[in-house]
């Protein structure tokens, strides 16, 4: 079951939508970086939040020009141990594992 | 005419029953889950059990929309094993109510050994019974391991592929689970999971057979209406009409037809 739409098609339909959600990432960090100025903590280019940098990490996946960015980019957010952890002790989670210590276990 | 086949009725309205009803939903079915905060002993998963198979369908039926349930212990409330076994225990006293059509939505949340074993109870009480499994994949992170291990799990208990539907698949799970010979459901959410969008984009990369597309709407940011949005999409796009019909009210029918208690009239 191939895409019915020409490649235009794609663009005219889906730019508007994608154009404003890239704004939203701009203006996030952006927003982020102006509440960690006010602190006097790290910005985006340097904080140790995970999220921050995972999101940094995804945004260079988008541009490399390789297939299936959505897969990879699922793939670079999750936790790539393989044994069950001892015990839970949240409920949630956060959306990304630490870029250096994906296999946590 | 569509299927709404993974949906938590019994945290939206009356309303929401009208505007699915008024979408063309014509049948449901409603996972056992978390109500979103811990139930102190086994009798408040009794009461939800009763809500379940007895009030619901009645709710339901008000709109000329057939309901169906799932049972079980949740994940997230599955850390506490001696609390998890109190449950399990109740679960055959419901099992042979007319709407229930299997055990779920069972699976993993932190991917802890407790909820592993937890798991695995449930998974000998469907196989015990030949009831079909509907199977709850961890959130976000955890999405990934937890999908492999849970998969691992079934197949060794020597349960058949094709009696199992493993939920809430994404990009970098669902080529795994398909080839596995599982069901496989997209569960269309706002912010987590699948877009309508995303969705599509799954089923012209991946295909549409032993894969279907829920709302799992539930007392979170959720859509009642997201499948008949995701139709929308696919429509948009240009795909057939038999096809969307395919994903969202043939495939349902066909796997959950494998329980007798299943109907859509």
């Amino acid at each position: 079951m191939s895409i019915p739409l020409t490649s235009n098609q794609v663009v005219d339909r889906y730019f508007l939508e994608h154009r404003a959600k890239a704004l939203d990432i701009a203006a996030f960090l952006d927003r982020f970086d102006r509440a960690a100025t006010a602190e006097g903590v790290a910005t985006s280019a340097t904080t140790t939040d995970v999220r921050v940098g995972a999101l940094a990490a995804a945004l260079d996946l988008v541009r490399d020009g390789q297939p299936d960015r959505a897969r990879r980019m699922l793939e670079l957010w999750s936790d790539h141990s393989v044994d069950p952890i001892a015990s839970a002790h949240t409920k949630g989670a956060i959306g990304a594992v630490p870029l250096n210590a994906r296999d946590r276990t | 005419m569509y299927i709404d086949p993974h949906v938590h009725m019994v945290s939206r309205t009356t309303d929401d029953y009208q505007r699915m009803a008024l979408a063309g939903c014509v049948a449901i079915t409603e996972p056992a889950f978390w109500a979103g905060y811990d139930r102190s002993c086994a009798q408040g998963f009794v009461d939800y059990f009763g809500q379940l198979t007895d009030s619901e369908p009645k709710r339901a039926a008000q709109f000329g929309i057939c309901h169906h349930t799932w049972l079980c212990i949740n994940p997230k409330e599955s850390e506490d094993i001696g609390l998890a076994r109190e449950v399990l225990a109740e679960i055959p006293k419901f099992l042979d109510r007319r709407n229930v059509l299997g055990i779920g939505e069972i699976g993993l949340n932190k991917n802890s050994r407790n909820e592993l074993v937890v798991l695995e109870e449930h998974i000998a009480l469907a196989k015990s019974r030949n009831l079909l499994i509907l199977v709850h994949t961890p959130h976000l992170e955890d999405k990934m391991k937890g999908t492999r291990i849970i998969m691992d799990a079934i197949v060794s208990h020597g349960v058949d592929p094709g009696r199992v539907l493993i939920d809430h698949v994404e990009e970098h799970t669902v080529r795994a689970v398909l080839d596995r010979g599982f069901w496989a459901g997209m569960t269309l959410y706002p912010d987590t999971k699948c877009t309508p969008q995303r969705a599509t984009d799954i089923f012209e990369m991946h295909g549409t057979d032993r894969l279907w597309i829920n709302s799992a709407a539930d007392w979170g940011i959720s859509d009642p209406l997201a499948v008949p949005k995701c139709r929308e999409e696919m429509r948009a796009r240009g795909h057939l009409e038999q096809t969307i019909r395919k994903v969202s009210f043939d495939n349902p029918k066909q796997f959950l037809s494998q329980s007798p208690n299943f109907r859509v009239v």
